[in-house]
């Protein structure tokens, strides 16, 4: 199979108004990965599987990923000249910005006419608040369509273009998206065994009135059944 | 578990309560057999509870093994698994039981007649097990129906999926027709259906039934 830069420049010459990154998997797997643009990853896909060198007729696997946006810090070191003249000194200068998040579907294509692949896709939404919106990939493989569900259940990810675009695994009338980082599960930690770590933060919330005898009930504890609450 | 032969009161059965255990015995080697409608209604009961057949998870093999000849649940009376519930007795909540599967699951326990009995079987079904903090996992059955037998193991062996059958033989045993610890499906006033949840937008609505399940509170130190 062709390296995925020579994917990248065919693809370029084929259809010069699309943006294509590669994203480069820093790791010792290198499973690098080529990022689409929203507006001609339909036309790109149908390329990639139709191709006769690439073949790509098989997609195993689509899912998200949320990037929520971080705050990044830029220090730039400056060499100032002192007025005196004397010796310069080096000022850093520090300067916030926020990187803005996104939410990203990734698909791992293969070839099973050619026996080879995987090919990993990427598509980035604009935001992840209202501008959510990317080219469902299912016209061009079928078995990205449960997968696109999920990514749409979880993620909140909108697939244009998908046939029966329906939660899969929560009910219709769920408004959250599970898999989100910033999601909040409900408050139901009222009654946890063993909490540590953020579930002890929230069941803590939960715990009764601190008892008269704490050093007593430290040494014979006992489960009491909790009385209605008034 | 309630072990019928200390808790029993005084029998107010006159048929076998005026004889001891040694002369019942006495009169059965003499081919007399004695005994009380309660007894026998019990016995015939215990030794032909049918279960829903349902699974949800990994347990529901366990389960299936448990009716297979290997351990072979039909020893105790128990292999005729309904695919009705109007037809059976146990509930076995056999797995995970997810947000978007308990209305149902409820929903299967209000349609089974009474005498009814439920077995939570395995830590999910029990807890939420390791999958209590998950977005979609109910954390406990018991949050919503009663539950009788809890078999705890992840999931438990068919072996203690029967022991927790015998254990129901048992408890229906012991079980009284009347009196002032009569069993709880002659009582009239103690419910036999309960409110289905329904499905909210963030969670089940309500997460629990206050009436059922209210959380122990153990005292720690602040």
């Amino acid at each position: 199979m062709e390296s995925l830069e020579q994917i990248r420049d065919r693809l370029l010459t084929r259809f010069p108004a699309a943006k294509l990154e590669l994203v480069l998997n820093p790791g010792p797997a290198a499973e690098h990965s080529l990022l689409l643009d929203a507006a001609s990853a339909r036309e790109i896909a149908l390329f990639l599987r139709d191709d006769p060198f690439l073949g790509l007729d098989y997609c195993s696997n689509a899912t998200g990923i949320d990037w929520p946006g971080k705050e990044i810090v830029d220090t730039v070191k400056k060499t100032v000249p002192d007025p005196a003249g004397g010796p310069e000194k080096i000022v850093e200068e520090k300067t916030k910005r926020i990187q803005p998040g996104c939410l990203e579907a990734v698909y791992h294509v293969y070839s099973m006419a050619l026996k080879h692949g995987p090919v990993i896709l990427r598509m980035r939404t604009a935001n992840r608040s209202d501008q959510v919106t990317l080219p469902s990939l299912t016209p061009v493989w079928k078995s990205c369509d449960f997968q696109e569900r999920e990514i749409y259940d979880l993620y909140g990810i909108v697939f244009e273009g998908h046939p029966d675009l329906r939660r899969l695994l929560m009910w219709d009338g769920f408004k959250d998206h599970p898999m989100r980082r910033d999601y909040v599960a409900p408050d139901d930690y009222e009654w946890e065994p063993t909490p540590h770590g953020g579930v002890l933060d929230r069941a803590k919330a939960h715990y009764p009135a601190a008892p008269a005898a704490p050093e007593v009930a430290a040494t014979s504890p006992q489960i009491t059944p909790e009385g209605p609450k008034p | 578990m309630s072990d019928p032969s200390s808790t029993r009161a005084p029998d107010p059965f006159p048929a076998a309560g005026n004889l001891s255990d040694a002369e019942r015995e006495d009169l059965r080697r003499h081919g007399i057999l004695l005994t009380s409608l309660e007894e026998l209604y019990n016995w015939g009961r215990s030794n032909s509870i049918w279960p829903l057949q349902f699974g949800l998870a990994c347990c529901a093999i366990e389960m299936i093994a448990a009716a297979t000849a290997r351990f072979d649940i039909a020893r105790f009376g128990a292999e005729i698994f309904r695919p009705s519930p109007r037809q059976a007795d146990l509930m076995i909540v056999s797995g995970t039981v997810t947000k978007k599967m308990a209305p149902l699951v409820v929903r299967l326990w209000n349609q089974m007649p009474e005498p009814k009995y439920c077995i939570a079987m395995g830590a999910c079904a029990i807890s939420g097990g390791p999958f209590k903090q998950g977005y979609n996992v109910l954390k406990g059955i018991d949050r919503y129906i009663p539950v009788d037998i809890y078999i705890p193991g992840c999931p438990p062996r068919p072996e203690a999926l029967l022991h927790g059958l015998t254990q129901l033989q048992a408890q229906i045993k012991g079980e009284r027709m009347s009196g002032p610890d009569t069993a709880r499906h002659l009582r009239p006033e103690e419910p036999s259906e309960f409110p289905i949840p329904d499905y909210g937008a963030h969670d089940l609505e309500p997460p629990r039934n206050p009436d059922l399940f209210q959380p122990p509170s153990l005292p720690r130190k602040a």
